[in-house]
């Protein structure tokens, strides 16, 4: 387990730990707002770690960046980097808390 | 000797019928509920002491939840994002019901008479509604079915004629409840309605659009005249910006003349004649507003802001119309309530765990209360308000 989750970090080895963690407070309360705190959906439809592997880490990475035009689904790229869009995508891929 | 006996055995006589009660007796006309959305738990508050009486916990998924108020302002209704539906006793400070009525859900609200509890559901998308005693089901209204899924339900209010009004967010309707099974659907209304409110005297609902400008005007005095759209074209020149959080019309602002509404998309506030529905004055936020609160005494508005400015509020005079101060209330501004006669506003600011207490004097905090990640906050008046 512990090694799963060294390995699933390293695209983001260059982001700081205080970096990460507010990503982590984002992703659950900022994007929890629609998609609900523990991912299970809202307004917008659940993120479950299951409903994510029709995404690879890239193009997942691009919808957070991009959004979905013509839905609520807002970009996210004036708030956040491509490196840290890919965290959260990495996190929505392999991690349920 | 013996006298001094006889007294300590009336004390403790008087002590021991003392504990039968456990606690004083006490109103509940000053409380409130905080949510602490993270761990799932409330906090019972006592606004007149400023503290907290007791954190409960056990309440499944509270990120988005609400809470109305049995008319007696005894019970609280929590409405719970997991469609759970707890009924809590604040006096004796415990989950008296609790059932799981839905998969997702967003809110809830409490009928004119007080019997009946009307809970709003993403999924399966529809209103249910129940007996507020026992929680009991009366009655399950589906909504329209868009490609395969019943149409999420947002914005629902209580309204007199013991009835209630929602919009569905997908099939862009909004339809009027009265009695349980009379059903009046206005349709085509406009693109993805987001929240609604309704009129403190109870005769407009207001429908924000997200998927297009302006809102929809429904007068509960004239369901005849079907709905209109208001401030269809306030806008059109300006991009949209994205939209980070849906904007809360529910505990909007309103005052003599004026209605005051968060701009979706825009950092703006809209300052809407009440007599016309014409925007008479776009005032220029912050950020983009998320709640707009006036104060009981229409004196002042408070707004705070979608992320990444939620870490503000700002006050709007109502006399200028102008920002008159900024506050730098803290990180992650989720919401605000106003004492019942506004000599204070409580503030739950998430990321800091806690919720400060102003003063609308001096627009200071003059106590912190611990809070681990709170949001929404309901003091118990809003039992008697037609919309809370
Ligand atoms: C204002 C509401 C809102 C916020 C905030 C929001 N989303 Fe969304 N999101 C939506 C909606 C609505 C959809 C569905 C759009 C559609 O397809 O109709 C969606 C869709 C998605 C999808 C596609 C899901 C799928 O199964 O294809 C992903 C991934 C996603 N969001 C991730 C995020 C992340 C990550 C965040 C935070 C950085 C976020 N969203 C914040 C509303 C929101």
């Amino acid at each position: 387990m512990a090694i799963l989750f060294s390995i699933s970090l390293q695209p983001q080895a260059q982001l700081t730990e205080s970096k990460q963690q507010q990503l982590d407070n984002l992703l659950k309360h900022d994007c929890g707002s629609c998609h609900g705190i523990n991912r299970n959906g809202g307004l917008g439809p659940s993120l479950l770690v299951s409903d994510m592997e029709k995404y690879s880490l890239e193009s997942l990475a691009a919808v957070i960046l991009n959004g979905l035009p013509g839905t609520a689904m807002p970009p996210w790229s004036d708030l956040i980097s491509a490196e840290e869009a890919r965290y959260l995508a990495n996190r929505l891929k392999s991690t349920q808390d | 000797m013996t006298r001094v006996i006889t007294v300590i055995g009336m004390l403790i006589i008087t002590l021991s019928s003392c504990a039968v009660y456990k606690q004083p007796l006490r109103g509940t006309g000053d409380l409130a509920v905080i949510i602490e959305r993270e761990q799932a738990s409330i906090l019972i508050a006592d606004t007149s002491r400023q503290s907290i009486i007791k954190r409960i916990n056990g309440f499944g998924d509270l990120s988005h939840a609400s809470v109305v108020f049995s008319r007696d302002q005894r019970y609280a209704y929590i409405f719970g994002r997991d469609g759970g539906l707890s009924k809590v006793d604040l006096l004796t400070q415990r989950i008296d019901k609790r059932i799981i009525q839905a998969g997702n859900s967003i809110g809830g609200a409490i009928s004119q008479d007080g019997k009946t509890i009307a809970v709003s559901n993403y999924d399966p998308g529809g209103v249910k509604l129940f007996d507020a005693q026992k929680l009991e089901i009366i009655a399950d209204i589906a909504a329209t079915p868009i490609a395969g899924k019943n149409s999420k339900v947002v914005g629902l209010v209580d309204a007199p004629g013991n009835g209630f009004v929602f919009s569905l967010w997908d099939s862009g309707e909004i339809w009027h409840l009265i009695d349980h099974d009379q059903l009046t659907k206005y349709s085509h209304v406009g693109i993805n309605p987001y929240d609604g409110l309704i009129t403190a005297n109870g005769r407009y609902y207001l429908a924000g659009l997200f998927g297009e400008d302006g809102l929809v005007k429904l007068d509960l005095w004239h369901p005849e005249q079907g709905v209109s759209h208001i401030l269809p074209d306030y806008a059109k020149d300006d991009p949209k910006m994205p939209v980070y959080k849906m904007p809360h019309l529910e505990g909007w602002a309103s005052t003599e003349n004026y209605f005051y509404l968060p701009g979706i998309g825009h950092h703006e506030v809209l300052l809407v004649n009440k007599q016309d529905f014409l925007v008479s004055r776009r005032i220029k936020t912050y950020g983009q507003p998320v709640f707009v609160m006036a104060s009981p005494t229409e004196r002042e508005i408070w707004v705070n802001f979608a992320p990444p400015n939620n870490d503000k509020i700002q006050i709007i005079d109502a006399n200028t119309h102008q920002i008159s101060k900024t506050l730098d209330a803290g990180k992650g501004v989720l919401h605000m309530e106003f004492t019942p006669r506004g000599e204070a506003v409580w503030v739950s600011i998430r990321d800091e765990n806690r919720v400060d207490i102003y003063d609308t004097q001096c627009n200071c905090v003059i106590k912190s209360l611990p809070a681990h990640k709170p949001s929404g906050i309901f003091m118990t008046y809003r039992a008697h308000r037609i919309g809370l």
